[in-house]
């Protein structure tokens, strides 16, 4: 495993996600949609608990969404020769980073479209930068939870059905603490009350990433 | 008989200690105090005690205020769960919340806190009160008895050591896991498997035990609690690895992705019940802030009963997971002849 082996499997994800623009725009119109939905739904404006509820449920769905197909693109072929170009661990590595930025990018995304069609009051109400930095770590923690499951529910031949119910309970916690910590955001707490949420998403983080770090080869072995 | 030592263990165990916990009676106390405040003056207090003798020997009763003492002029006994206790509250006492002791020979201080509210608060009184009196032992083997809990206190012995016992099966279950990834025996993803079951037959009695507890002391059969959620997830996680297995059809690679589940969520969900129930507010005894009933109530009386409950529950689920293991290894055995 080496830095070089790591920056050609990124530029790899994204050479390929750059073949598969669709791909991406399916992303997008998802979120997209969930939001007009509740656009539609939500006539008189929602209250902050309601509104910051309305927006986890739609990233949760969108984050199980974009994972998914992490590890999908890889049939029988040409996962064996990923496998002779390149160690395990760096191709989880590489794809929870990639993974991770493409969650970054969405669910700020997300934020961006939300704000427009359900109205910014609750987060000007708060603190508009602490609960964007919740909704930043909240999906990069969700691409660096859902990898290795992504991988499992890939491997086991099964679609984005086995992702949710054993991606769900998995994800639980980390939803939790960004929900409490985005509540306390949108009251206005100081940065000195929602940092140990933070700190909680961080510690997960690594412990998933070196979890994953540590099982892959043995899911990659066949 | 060499090797059922520990079976017949178990279920002694488990027989003597549900017994004890459902026939032990409740320590005598008091629970019910008429006033809702009281101020400076005579006032005449009606109390009600549970499991109390107040006949049977003469009865002292006493009020606590910030460290002072008030004794009672004059009590009146009406029967053995009544009587009313004269008091000349003194004025100025330090506290808003007054704790009532009732004290009698072989039945120790029956404490009601924060029995009322005191209404003439100052710097302290100056007349009117007496030194800390003696403290009366209790005497017998009774479970202690407390405001909220009374008699449900005895679903502790019930309780907790399903979700100990679940706990030491979840624990088995990840070094057979663990083992399926270093050498890939299909006997130990069996044993995976037998443990997961197990576990989750504790984790469903400990959700029925804590439900009826929570509808009892708290008012709802579910709530909100962090512990709950941990106890949600938990089972989530469980049962999601079972339809992991289910929906994996060549064997050697569903032992593995299980294995591979059952490690990523065995760690993660660990982290999620020490780390984050420590962050947020719970009213679940050992979280939240809460002290664990260990800390304060586990009396001599309680503690015994608790720790054989929890060892005969603990052979009792290891007895289970060695049938379904066993079961699993005649399975393979027959499969290869």
């Amino acid at each position: 495993m080496r830095g070089a082996e790591l920056v050609h499997l990124l530029k790899l994800e994204a050479a390929l996600d750059l073949r598969q623009r669709a791909a991406w725009g399916g992303m997008v119109l998802y979120v997209a949609s969930a939001i007009y939905t509740c656009h539609l739904a939500v006539q008189e404006g929602a209250s902050g608990s309601a509104w910051s509820a309305l927006f986890w449920i739609i990233l949760l769905f969108a984050a199980f969404n974009a994972l998914a197909r992490s590890f999908q693109r890889e049939d029988g072929g040409r996962q064996l020769y990923l496998h002779t170009l390149a160690h395990p661990r760096s191709v989880v590595l590489a794809r929870t980073a990639y993974n991770a930025v493409t969650m970054l990018v969405l669910s700020l995304l997300s934020l961006l479209f939300y704000t427009v069609f359900l109205g910014d009051e609750p987060l000007r109400a708060g603190d508009p930068l602490q609960f964007t930095v919740a909704v930043a770590l909240g999906g990069i923690g969700f691409a660096s939870v859902l990898t290795l499951i992504s991988a499992i529910a890939a491997r086991a031949g099964s679609g984005i059905g086995l992702m949710a119910i054993l991606g769900f309970p998995i994800v639980l916690p980390m939803l939790l603490a960004v929900m409490q910590a985005s509540r306390l955001a949108l009251s206005g707490a100081l940065w000195g009350e929602t940092a140990p949420y933070f700190l909680g998403i961080l510690l997960i983080d690594v412990v998933a990433l070196s979890l994953a770090w540590l099982l892959f080869p043995y899911l990659w072995r066949d | 008989m060499k090797h059922w030592w520990w079976k017949f263990l178990a279920v002694a165990l488990v027989l003597s200690a549900s017994i004890a916990a459902l026939r032990t009676p409740l320590a005598p106390a008091v629970v019910y105090v008429d006033a809702g405040e009281v101020s400076a003056g005579a006032a005449a207090l009606r109390v009600v005690g549970y499991g109390t003798r107040f006949t049977e020997s003469p009865v002292q009763a006493y009020l606590e205020n910030g460290g002072q003492f008030v004794q009672a002029m004059r009590i009146e006994v009406a029967d053995d769960r009544h009587l009313t206790a004269h008091f000349e509250v003194p004025a100025g006492l330090r506290e808003d919340l007054c704790d009532l002791i009732v004290s009698a020979p072989g039945q120790g201080d029956m404490r009601l806190f924060d029995a009322f509210f005191y209404r003439s608060k100052g710097a302290g009184a100056a007349t009117g009160t007496v030194k800390a009196p003696q403290r009366t032992q209790r005497e017998g083997f009774v479970f202690p008895n407390r405001n909220l809990l009374y008699e449900s206190i005895r679903n502790l012995n019930f309780h907790v050591p399903m979700w100990f016992t679940m706990m030491l099966l979840q624990t088995i279950a990840l070094v057979f896991s663990i083992r399926v990834l270093s050498g890939g025996d299909p006997l130990h993803d069996r044993g995976a498997l037998a443990a997961v079951q197990v576990s989750l037959l504790f984790a469903f009695l400990g959700l029925i035990t804590g439900s009826v507890w929570a509808r009892a002391t708290w008012g709802g059969w579910w709530t909100g609690d962090t512990k709950l959620n941990g106890a949600a997830v938990t089972i989530l996680i469980y049962l999601a690895y079972l339809v992991l297995r289910g929906s994996a059809t060549d064997p050697a690679k569903r032992a593995r992705l299980a294995a591979i589940y059952n490690i990523f969520a065995y760690v993660l969900m660990l982290l999620f019940i020490m780390a984050l129930p420590r962050m947020t507010a719970s009213l679940h005894p050992g979280s939240g802030g809460n002290p664990a009933f260990s800390q304060y109530d586990l009396d001599a009386s309680l503690r015994p009963v608790f720790y054989a409950a929890v060892l005969g529950w603990m052979g009792i689920g290891t007895w289970l997971l060695h049938l379904q293991y066993r079961l699993a290894r005649l399975e393979i055995a027959k499969n290869h002849a």
